[in-house]
């Protein structure tokens, strides 16, 4: 019944290995974006509107995805739109773990009172529905790239606090923090420099499944027009406006789905197979 | 027992009283002066001095929150500015299309679930196990709003089998007792009523549902997996059972703690879902009646359904907790 550990480990290998290729795919075309695409993802071009994926017609520009209906090039979208998948997926990621991961630190290193209040704070931003939150924060405070990082920061750094706390409190006792203790070193130091280090595999499968989640709700937003500016174009934008043409242009909505899609379960696969190397003790954690 | 209630239910206190802090606060996050965001915009300064004095928003920021406060615990979320109307009506109109469409759901997400778990783990490291845990993982990476355009594209325009969006056909008539369509139907004998509004239930509710079964096939895999090698379950096989009464009746039903719970979590992750799912198929409920109330800047109406979503999703989530404390009397420590 039980499978061989060699398989296993080939296994994750072959996860980490599919996952990180589609993962390195996206984070290409988002920094060759201006390079790759065909055409400016912004201009308007009404004699073009709603041209079918790699359509011929004389004189006239062919489109490899298609275009919108206000003549725009979906694969410039497209790549267009990775930028912002990528980049508020990076940021939020980064600095959420920064935020969590002091924080976790701090509570499970001291205990006591900071540990107290920390996690009750945590379990208070668990309890609450973040999509929601998240679109009354962007419906009042308008909409722009650092109101959505925000608002994704703020639900994504428990995660790292609740896991880092965890095992600061464990590494804590060890004997190589007492020694460094004995040689006086300071807490800050025993913290960040002797003891953050051992939780980094955690902290990265956290970060990357977070990753996916992050581009999932910013997709989310972004459709409900509560994302970035509508003049940026991201897949769930393009997703939503695509939407009125379902039936006349199938192309609009099948791509930025896909896209989305794809990322995504790069992503988790990536996080999936590190998971299973490093730290298979966080399976029930995400 | 009764004291792990107490307890918990104290808990959420604080819970409630950061969210209506933030709720309150909503309304000063915007750029500008709240009256304005209130009032049309031809209101003119005197108007605005007026609203100003009448709603209260010339006192102390503290004062406005007990305010606010006050009205919220007796039901009073405001008037929408566009409809009118008391907020707290408008969002219990359409609490009922709501509720039907989350319970549909995860109906849905259980059928499909628990057996694909359970499959995936007393068939461990087969190929059904292989295509539970490929299911499972395509269900989390899955963008549901993107799945319900693409179930339109299919069965509303491709084969057009399906409505895609409403509750019911035009000119059916509803007689609306408990708001849920589906039960209302069987209760007036209305057959096509009944048929109508189950059809359109179909491509939300699968939608709904997918954002379910992910998660819900994972936990329910790992932890019957978790028991299968209790010995207990040893002792059922040597005494000659079948092996699907070993994993139904003995390693599921031990299984279920875990899973009950995700299940409890995941209502609330319905009912963020039902937010853009309603909004896709055109659902009459209060999800696609916030996106409404956001485009229509009717931030009163908005900041309502923040709040009241907000507060059913914590209550749920207690409930869940204390369920879970019924169901395994190891919780209450």
């Amino acid at each position: 019944m039980e499978i061989p550990v060699i398989t296993r480990r080939r296994r994750a290998h072959v996860k980490t290995a599919i996952g990180a290729s589609i993962l390195a795919v996206v984070v290409l075309c988002a920094v060759l974006a201006p390079v790759l695409s065909p055409r400016d993802p912004l201009r308007q071009s009404l004699r073009d509107s709603l041209r079918p994926p790699l359509a011929r017609e004389d004189g006239r520009p062919t489109y490899m995805l298609g275009s919108d209906n206000l003549g725009r090039d979906v694969l410039s979208r497209l790549l267009s739109g990775s930028r912002v998948s990528v980049t508020v997926g990076l940021v939020t990621v980064t600095v959420a773990a920064i935020i969590g991961c002091v924080l976790g630190a701090l509570a499970g290193f001291y205990g006591g009172y900071v540990d107290y209040v920390l996690s009750k704070v945590a379990e208070m931003f668990l309890a609450l529905p973040f999509l929601l939150l998240g679109i009354a924060v962007m419906a009042f405070m308008g909409s722009s790239l650092l109101n959505l990082v925000l608002v994704l920061v703020v639900r994504q750094w428990v995660q790292y606090f609740r896991v880092v706390r965890a095992e600061v409190m464990a590494l804590r006792e060890r004997e190589f923090v007492t020694a460094a203790r004995a040689i006086g070193a300071r807490p800050s130091r025993i913290m960040f420099r002797h003891i953050l280090p051992n939780c980094m595999a955690s902290i990265i499968v956290i970060g990357t499944f977070a990753m996916a989640t992050v581009i999932l709700s910013e997709a989310s937003l972004s459709f409900l027009g509560l994302g970035v500016p509508p003049s940026i174009p991201t897949w769930g934008s393009m997703l939503s406006e695509g939407r009125s043409y379902i039936y006349r242009a199938w192309w609009l909505t099948v791509f930025p789905g896909l896209a989305i899609f794809a990322t995504v379960l790069g992503i988790n696969l990536l996080g999936d197979g590190l998971r299973d190397r490093w730290d298979p003790k966080l399976k029930n954690e995400s | 027992m009764t004291g792990y209630i107490i307890k918990r239910s104290l808990g959420a206190v604080p819970v409630l009283l950061a969210l209506s802090v933030f709720v309150f606060l909503l309304m000063h996050l915007a750029p500008g002066d709240p009256v304005q965001l209130l009032l049309p915009e031809s209101a003119t300064d005197e108007d605005i001095a007026a609203a100003r004095a009448a709603w209260g928003l010339d006192r102390p920021l503290v004062m406005q929150y007990f305010d606010y406060l006050q009205g919220a615990v007796r039901g009073d979320l405001g008037r929408s500015m566009v409809f009118g109307e008391p907020v707290l009506g408008l969002i219990l109109e359409r609490l009922p299309a709501t509720a039907e469409l989350a319970f549909l759901g995860i109906l849905l997400g259980i059928i499909a679930a628990i057996p694909l778990g359970v499959c995936s783990a007393s068939r461990h490291d087969t190929v059904l196990d292989h295509l539970g845990t490929t299911a499972a993982l395509l269900g989390i990476s899955m963008p549901h709003f993107w799945l319900g355009i693409m179930m339109i594209l299919v069965f509303g325009g491709v084969l057009r089998v399906l409505p895609v969006s409403g509750r019911v056909d035009f000119g059916v008539p509803v007689t609306p007792v408990t708001g849920f369509y589906l039960l209302d139907g069987i209760i007036a004998g209305n057959l096509p009523a009944f048929w109508s509004a189950l059809r359109h239930a179909i491509l939300p509710a699968v939608t709904l549902g997918t954002s379910v079964v992910g998660l819900l096939t994972r936990i329910t895999r790992s932890s019957v997996l978790e028991v299968i090698g209790e010995d207990y379950v040893l002792v059922a096989r040597s005494k000659g059972l079948s092996g699907r009464v070993v994993v139904w009746k003995h390693a599921l039903r031990n299984a279920l703690i875990p899973i009950i719970t995700v299940l409890g979590l995941q209502v609330g992750a319905v009912l963020s879902g039902s937010i853009i799912v309603e909004t896709v198929f055109a659902w009459p409920g209060m999800g696609s009646f916030l996106v409404q109330a956001v485009s229509m800047r009717d931030y009163r109406l908005v900041q309502g359904i923040v709040f009241f979503y907000a507060t059913a999703y914590v209550v749920i989530h207690l409930v869940v907790d204390m369920l879970y404390a019924v169901v395994d009397p190891r919780v209450h420590r």
